[in-house]
């Protein structure tokens, strides 16, 4: 992990990030000679209006995508060199992801949606039990478990799709607007589950929201407009 | 698995639509088996080692019955017999099966796979109007040993001016294995060949040949043509599977026609099974991304693809060749045309195999398709 000017240890260094699209014939720069760096156990939020590149940097961060030029560093490794298939086995390994319209698979029970990141790992089927009913004991949903998404409320699909991204007890949570489909109670439940999660269980995490008020639940808020971060607040 | 079956019950309209056309392929695949068996299929193993001698011109043309000493000093020949054909009706034109005069001895040494009790053997040469039948016959007309049959010859007029023969029933045969055709009536040459009137004596149907060596039979069937050329009575000479699959392309080239109507249906198929997979990975592309996202790799998401979509040709080729293999088992539909009615082991398997093969093969694009997706750009879908 690298050394951040304060003498803190940046778990995320992204590193003079650029990122093009190519639609046709036009290219599209989306991120410009980005940095950003993340402490291990902050909690991060990333505002700005929409196509300022929010989501595009969480992307990067979760690698689910490669920088045009740059570097993205977690934990001391450059994912951004890492072929398709490692990044996959890294992103098992090291991410949790809680989405604004929480992709849970409508097919499974929440068990098995929570369960699915799991059948990646050589976890016995005995431990993924145990893992799944931790996560979901964690998020308040233990009596939900053989609930399918249909029959819970957004809520409760957002919490066990947090469950999801916890269960593999992954280094960093990235959350993408993930009360941006909840009315303001349930929004608030997540932002303080999510809150618990980083002060209680020591996790990174960083949510990109439009919402002032979910910022505010982070501990430190950074800015970006048209590609570029441009002004930081703590909280 | 679970996400499997999760996904396949989905659509549950749709998948048991697509699993009913794939039901009524593998029937009808089924079928068509069974009916290319009972059409080319009587040929056992101890046919590679036999071949039958008819007329050059045509099988209803006869041949001299003294032909049998000429082609046993023919080297490579074992042994020699005849058959005629009878063209014979029981009670009724649509109880058909097949009858044919033999030389008790000769014929049962020829054909090992008929199974016929010492006694009952014995029985027939001591009797003139002995008679063995298929045990399939005789139960389908409930005859017992000693039961007395009349036969109406189509071809044949007996001494009496008359087309009817009688039999007694001396025996019954088994087959040696399921393959074996054991609907046909045996009865003695000497019986036939006094009692028909005039036209055909002293001549008969076709020649069985046995060869020493298999390898050679392809030298043996010349070195026979070549004794009866140029003769009134010119030979041709075939493996017996040959001669088989020329009565059964009396109807036409029967494996082109059930390899045709096989292929239209699994082309069809083919694009059903296809394009429900297609529809289904389109319509998951954002869970497919959630997938990718939280670790699966490219592989793993063509492999679930996969794995769906043979697990609905595997069920619904399975439901529909366990249909057509209860059907088929209920036996020749024909009343008698098609005595070797059956669905093969050998065919079941294909059958599994073409499962599979279909499963890999509607899957494949889709799976495709389903892994080449990106992450971010599956995830922007949603």
């Amino acid at each position: 992990m690298s050394e951040q000017g304060d003498g803190s240890v940046a778990l995320v260094d992204v590193s003079g990030v650029e990122k093009v699209f190519r639609r046709g014939s036009e290219d599209i720069q989306v991120l410009r000679d980005l940095n950003l760096r993340v402490p291990a156990g902050e909690f991060l939020a990333l505002m700005g209006p929409s196509g300022s590149g929010k989501s595009t940097l969480l992307n990067l961060i979760g690698g689910l995508d490669h920088p045009t030029r740059g570097s993205v560093t977690i934990a001391g490794e450059r994912i951004d060199q890492l072929s398709d298939h490692r990044l996959a086995a890294w992103r098992a390994r090291h991410v949790g992801f809680v989405f604004q319209l929480y992709n849970l698979m409508p097919v499974l029970t929440a068990e098995r949606n929570v369960e699915l990141p799991l059948l990646l790992t050589r976890l016995s089927k005995a431990e993924r039990r145990k893992h799944v009913e931790t996560a979901l004991e964690a998020v308040g949903l233990r009596d939900r478990a053989q609930h399918y998404p249909r029959q819970l409320s957004g809520g409760e699909q957002q919490r066990v799709g947090i469950a999801r991204g916890i269960v593999t007890d992954p280094t960093l949570l990235l959350c993408d607007e993930p009360t941006g489909d909840l009315d303001r109670k349930a929004g608030d439940e997540i932002l303080g589950l999510l809150q618990a999660l980083n002060r209680e269980h020591g996790k990174t995490i960083i949510m990109v929201t439009h919402d002032p008020h979910a910022s505010a639940r982070a501990s430190r808020t950074v800015y970006l407009n048209k590609g570029q971060l441009t002004h930081e607040a703590p909280a | 698995m679970h996400l499997i079956w999760g996904n396949l019950r989905r659509k549950k309209t749709r998948t048991l639509l697509t699993l009913l056309s794939i039901v009524v392929a593998f029937v009808l695949f089924g079928f068509l088996s069974a009916i290319k068996q009972a059409l080319t299929g009587g040929v056992t193993l101890e046919g590679a080692n036999r071949l039958i001698v008819r007329h050059k011109v045509s099988i209803i043309q006869l041949l001299p019955v003294d032909y049998k000493r000429r082609m046993e000093r023919i080297p490579g020949v074992a042994a020699a017999t005849h058959q005629t054909w009878f063209g014979g009706i029981y009670q009724d034109p649509k109880n058909f099966f097949m009858q044919s005069p033999v030389i008790p001895d000769e014929f049962l040494d020829m054909h090992p796979e008929f199974i016929v009790p010492a006694e009952q053997r014995q029985a027939w040469l001591q009797t003139r109007t002995g008679a063995v039948v298929g045990r399939k016959t005789a139960q389908r007309f409930n005859w017992k040993i000693g039961d007395k049959v009349p036969i109406q010859s189509t071809i044949w007029r007996n001494r009496n001016s008359t087309f009817l023969w009688e039999f007694d029933i001396v025996g019954i045969y088994d087959g040696r294995d399921k393959n074996t055709d054991t609907t046909a009536l045996f009865f003695r040459y000497d019986y036939f060949d006094e009692g028909r009137g005039g036209w055909g004596a002293g001549q008969v149907g076709w020649y069985t040949i046995r060869v020493t060596d298999p390898a050679q039979a392809a030298a043996v069937a010349k070195l026979v043509d070549a004794e009866f050329e140029n003769s009134s009575y010119e030979t041709k000479t075939e493996p017996e599977g040959a001669f088989i699959q020329g009565w059964a392309n009396q109807i036409g080239d029967i494996a082109l026609i059930t390899a045709s109507i096989l292929g239209a249906v699994f082309f069809t198929i083919l694009l059903v099974t296809g394009n429900t997979m297609s529809l289904s990975v389109r319509e998951r592309t954002g869970e497919l991304g959630v997938l990718k996202a939280i670790g699966f790799t490219n592989a793993q998401v063509l492999a679930l693809v996969m794995a769906e979509s043979c697990l609905l040709a595997v069920i619904g080729g399975v439901i529909g060749l366990a249909a057509a293999w209860l059907l088929t088992s209920r036996g020749d539909p024909t009343g008698g045309m098609l005595p070797l009615y059956f669905l093969p082991a050998r065919d079941l398997l294909a059958g599994l195999a073409l499962c599979v093969a279909l499963g890999l093969v509607t899957g494949f694009f889709p799976a495709l398709q389903a892994m080449r997706l990106r992450v971010a750009d599956s995830l922007r879908r949603i």
